[in-house]
């Protein structure tokens, strides 16, 4: 390990004092952030040459960010078990027998997920609960299936502290499927964020509509084309955390983010962004990523000692890694300056965007030509990833998103955008809507939409109403009821309720434009 | 040839799921509480607007108001100022042309519903146009105030779903009163068009003050009731509101949300299934 100053560690243990002594953190999120900075300590990766400051950057100049992973990672990212094998066969390591009824199935479940760790230390994937369920609800009356349900998802947002936790369902229509439904747009909570994987010959439209009924009361669930991450992932992927396409029984060993608009401001004109400036960072992120992920595999010892690999919940050989960018729009803004063509801005203009695509394309074509040995079930290459943003980001617009702001006045323009972009992201992209539903009452016509986005290449979409107390900050939910406490200096028990508040001042996300 | 007032690319209030909303300029009646009094005359290039335009979108050329498409942004200053229920925002365009703003919105959209104005005073633009449509396989629906006899053009109502009719009133002289116009052929196309399947939708605006209510949305509902084995019919019965009105108009009294839930109560009693409130 390598050595460092006694300033950085007196540094770091005035931030433990000022961690302990927070008036408004929770005992959990105090942990939390104890070690995360005994972690900061550690210096354990051998360090691509030209990263610390690419990195370690103020966020005006940041060029690369890992989003917090920390120093010396000893787990992946996020973690995906294989929920239905341990429904199938119980644990060793946790003494459960297979569950035999619909009592034990949810509360195996509920014992599982405390077990499974993360970036957050809370479960980013907590299964297709439809289909977990759905074997156990067949001889249980729907009144019971629907209070069990919800206590089940109650128990979830009062312990899982972390709304980076993410149930699936679909593309089937099960009676579980419904069952979670309702219970969601009766509880309108943030934990466990949904995913209806949609596609419209599976689906049938009454659940589909279902689903949309659902969001308008409770922003979730979103929807994802399954066709398209079908395609990419094969039938085994999931939505986790955010909106992340990885595989089952896999996860994704580390995301990190190119920050796009502070790369172009290194760049003299468009020409030197694209054949130097770029290149330059995608490499040495690409190579960040390559370190963290030998360590994880070959040093931490995790997948050798952790139950979920021992007894096969994970494979190593299904892990992935996320590379990720935010701020194309950004990017394209500020070259366009550059070249005097001030006039022309990304998402209004077909120049603008046209460079978008060329900049993703360059991207896209490093990425398919960088070899990762423990990426092998993804061809040895990580999957691109739009990330959606931190909370202490400034003038970063998430992913390949439209500013807040300069959303297009017509939405088919905005969609028309977007579905040039949502392609290149089979580790996950996505766009938020909120809805005005006094002119809205039609939910055929958002279901029109869905189906219209994912033939037309999008790839996920979400929506709330306008006037929801539970609304989609950037991929998490967060309550606005919530965000005003934490305003107040109150505890809130969600770790994610401060990451909202910080997305409400810096990134403006309660101006979104209502459609 | 139609002039088109205005294209709305997405609209959730013209038909089920997602459609494109295609209104025509011009109207036969005046109804007292038309809501998009701009619709209803034609331009006659006074250029009072002209002026006004606050991103210079009208040029006044060779006596006629000329509107420059790409430059407006919709402020709707001109139609603010104009005194003769006209907009100087009217492109005349032809079926396919048309067609080609509708295709922007494929796939997302179902459909398309041709407004107006009263949209059949250009009834064989709409019959061009809805063969382009169904031949990409979009629905087609036409919101029509009924003056047009429908039973006389087979060909229109071959490529067209369904009618959205409105109902303004049923005696004769409240609707003369309600419209300036007679309703004898309002009512036989509300038997007509449901006979043959092509009624999607009767619609009536609740002015307590300005026609019998009762007796209209009762004698429309027995009315619907006779052909429901044909096809389902809504019937939507639609709140007055003063907003968009014409000043000398906008005093009356919207109807009381009881008197709106009576109404639907007596609608679905005497066997509409489907009843819409807004």
């Amino acid at each position: 390990m390598k050595e460092i100053s006694m300033d950085r560690v007196n540094q770091t243990r005035e931030n433990m004092l000022d961690v302990v002594k927070s008036a408004t953190l929770t005992h959990e999120q105090k942990v939390a952030n104890m070690a995360n900075l005994a972690d900061s300590l550690l210096e354990v990766l051998d360090l691509p040459e030209g990263l610390d400051e690419l990195l370690n950057a103020p966020i005006d100049r940041q060029c690369i960010c890992d989003l917090g992973e920390g120093h010396a990672p000893l787990r992946p990212r996020y973690i995906v078990p294989d929920y239905a094998k341990f429904m199938r066969e119980g644990s060793k390591f946790l003494r459960l027998d297979p569950p035999t009824d619909l009592y034990e199935a949810l509360n195996h479940l509920l014992i599982f997920y405390k077990n499974v760790p993360s970036v957050t230390n809370y479960p980013v994937y907590v299964g297709a609960l439809d289909h977990l369920l759905d074997p156990f609800m067949k001889d249980v009356d729907d009144a019971t299936c629907l209070k069990l349900t919800k206590m089940f998802l109650l128990h979830m947002d009062r312990t899982i502290l972390d709304s980076f936790s993410h149930g699936n369902i679909g593309p089937d229509c099960t009676k579980a499927g419904r069952i979670i439904l309702q219970a969601t747009a009766e509880l309108q909570d943030a934990v466990p964020n949904l995913t209806m994987k949609y596609d419209e010959d599976i689906t049938p439209d009454d659940f589909a509509i279902l689903g949309i009924e659902t969001a308008l009361k409770s922003a979730k669930p979103s929807f994802a084309n399954h066709k398209m991450f079908k395609s990419e992932l094969g039938e085994d992927y999931v939505i986790a955390s955010c909106y992340n396409g990885l595989k089952y029984g896999g996860g994704s060993y580390t995301l990190c983010r190119l920050i796009l608009g502070n790369i172009a401001k290194r760049a003299k004109n468009i020409e030197d962004f694209k054949e130097n400036v770029l290149p330059y960072v995608l490499d040495i992120q690409a190579r960040y990523m390559d370190e963290r992920i030998r360590f994880e595999v070959e040093e931490s010892g995790f997948f050798e000692n952790n139950f979920l690999a021992k007894e096969g919940f994970i494979s190593r050989d299904k892990f992935t890694a996320m590379y990720g960018l935010v701020g194309l729009a950004d990017a394209v803004n500020i070259l366009l300056e550059k070249e005097g063509r001030t006039g022309l801005r990304f998402g209004h203009s077909k120049e603008a965007d046209d460079l978008g695509v060329e900049i993703m394309e360059i991207i896209n074509d490093f990425n398919n030509n960088h070899y990762n040995k423990y990426c092998e079930a993804t061809g040895g290459h990580f999957l691109l990833h739009a990330q959606v943003g931190l909370a202490s980001d400034q003038n970063v617009t998430p992913g390949t998103r439209i500013p807040i702001g300069e959303e297009p006045e017509e939405l088919i323009d905005h969609l028309k955008v977007l579905s040039r972009f949502h392609k290149y992201f089979p580790s996950g992209t996505g766009d938020i809507f909120p809805i005005d539903m006094t002119v809205h009452k039609n939910h055929e016509y958002l279901l029109d939409i869905i189906k219209g986005a994912f033939r037309d290449d999008l790839r996920y979409l979400s929506f709330y109403a306008s006037d929801s107390d539970v609304i989609r900050i950037t991929g998490y939910l967060v309550k606005k009821s919530e965000i005003e406490k934490l305003e107040r200096g109150e505890n809130v028990m969600l770790d994610t309720t401060a990451l909202g508040m910080g997305a409400k001042h810096n990134g403006h996300i309660l101006e979104r434009k209502v459609r | 040839m139609a002039p088109v007032n205005k294209i709305i690319p997405f609209s959730s209030v013209d038909g089920p799921g997602n459609r494109t909303s295609v209104f025509l300029q011009g109207c036969n009646m005046d109804c007292k509480y038309c809501h998009n009094p701009e619709t209803r005359k034609e331009c006659r290039n006074c250029g009072e607007c002209v002026p006004k335009c606050p991103v210079g979108a009208l040029d006044l050329k060779g006596g006629h108001v000329v509107f420059d498409y790409t430059k407006c942004v919709a402020c709707d200053t001109c139609i603010k100022t104009c005194r003769f229920d006209a907009s100087p925002r009217i492109r005349e365009l032809s079926p396919e042309e048309t067609m080609a703003e509708i295709m922007k919105q494929v796939p997302y959209i179902r459909g398309v519903t041709i407004s107006g104005g009263e949209c059949s005073l250009h009834a064989d633009f709409i019959r061009d146009l809805f063969i382009l449509c169904k031949d990409k396989g979009l629905g087609t629906l036409i919101d029509s105030n009924g003056s047009y006899d429908y039973s006389k053009d087979p060909e229109l109502l071959a490529v067209t779903d369904g009618v959205m009719l409105d109902v303004k009133a049923w005696s004769k002289s409240d609707h003369q009163k309600v419209t300036d116009y007679d309703n004898s052929m309002v009512l036989k196309n509300l038997e007509f068009l449901a006979s043959v399947g092509k009624l999607y939708e009767v619609r009536t605006v609740i002015v307590p003050e300005l026609f019998d209510i009762e007796e209209t949305v009762v004698n429309t509902a027995k009315t619907i009731v006779k052909y429901l084995d044909v096809s389902d019919i809504r019937y939507k019965l639609i709140t007055y509101r003063p907003m968009g009105v014409r000043h000398e108009y906008s005093g009356m009294t919207p109807p009381s949300q009881e008197q709106m839930r009576d109404l639907a109560d007596k609608v679905k009693k005497i066997g509409v299934k489907t009843v819409v409130n807004v």
